[in-house]
């Protein structure tokens, strides 16, 4: 029988972000304040 | 295992009110499903990373301002946020489209670089050096008038006060100089071109 050399499809389960992603973000999210001031939000990176 | 338990709406909203804690929480449940949907669209794994990361910024940012308002449904906005990044990477990349010169018209057409490549630059110069050779077997009196005309870049009337010739003189002899050059190359089928 003929050989078939088609490309399967992408795997695409399972599939997760690096640790270093995940970890910038919640340093992001920690970092970051809004500060309100009459009605107008200023956003702040505090490291 | 608590954690579990507690609804998204939930942890929202404690984040909302500063539990950083919430937050990771979010993340760890739905990071996978949110980077697969986005791999699953753009299949780069750095690329589907960048978009995971802008998808969370925006979901940060919007939460700390307290513009949220989806209560209870927080997975499909964060994967609408994610799906609307991922429309405008596509977007982005067809507004800068390369050129795969596949079309009718070809930008290199328009566009070139002046500067000769090294091989034509070599046969420019194999070309002139052959020309010289070829001018050095002409008869003094025409030799003198082609040279004084192509490399010194005198007029007739220079040329003809410097060799003491009628203007008349020195045409002639410019014209029997070329005639007399291209019997050569005709004869020795010599290629003078680029």
């Amino acid at each position: 029988m003929a050989k078939l050399y088609m490309k399967g499809p992408h795997k695409v389960d399972n599939q997760n972000p690096r640790e270093e992603t995940v970890k910038f973000l919640l340093d992001y999210s920690k970092a970051l304040s809004v500060i309100d001031y009459k009605m107008m939000k200023f956003e702040a990176l505090l490291n | 295992m608590r954690q579990e338990i507690i609804s998204d709406a939930e942890l929202v909203s404690n984040y909302i009110n500063g539990d950083e804690k919430s937050l990771s929480t979010l993340i760890y449940r739905h990071k996978q499903k949110i980077y697969s949907f986005i791999y699953s669209k753009v299949f780069d794994r750095d690329l589907a990373e960048d978009i995971f990361q802008d998808t969370f910024i925006k979901v940060i940012k919007t939460l700390k301002r307290g513009a949220y308002n989806e209560e209870g449904k927080f997975l499909p906005w964060v994967m609408r946020i994610a799906h609307n990044l991922v429309i405008d990477h596509f977007r982005k990349n067809n507004r800068m489209p390369k050129f795969d010169n596949s079309g009718e018209f070809s930008i290199f057409s328009v566009l070139g670089d002046p500067a000769l490549n090294a091989e034509k630059q070599i046969i420019k110069d194999q070309v002139e050096s052959d020309v010289r050779k070829l001018i050095e077997e002409l008869p003094e009196d025409q030799k003198t008038v082609l040279v004084m005309r192509m490399y010194n870049d005198m007029s007739f009337k220079e040329i003809s006060e410097r060799t003491g010739v009628s203007i008349n003189t020195a045409l002639g002899r410019m014209r029997y100089a070329l005639i007399n050059l291209r019997k050569v190359v005709e004869k020795h089928n010599i290629v003078l071109t680029n």
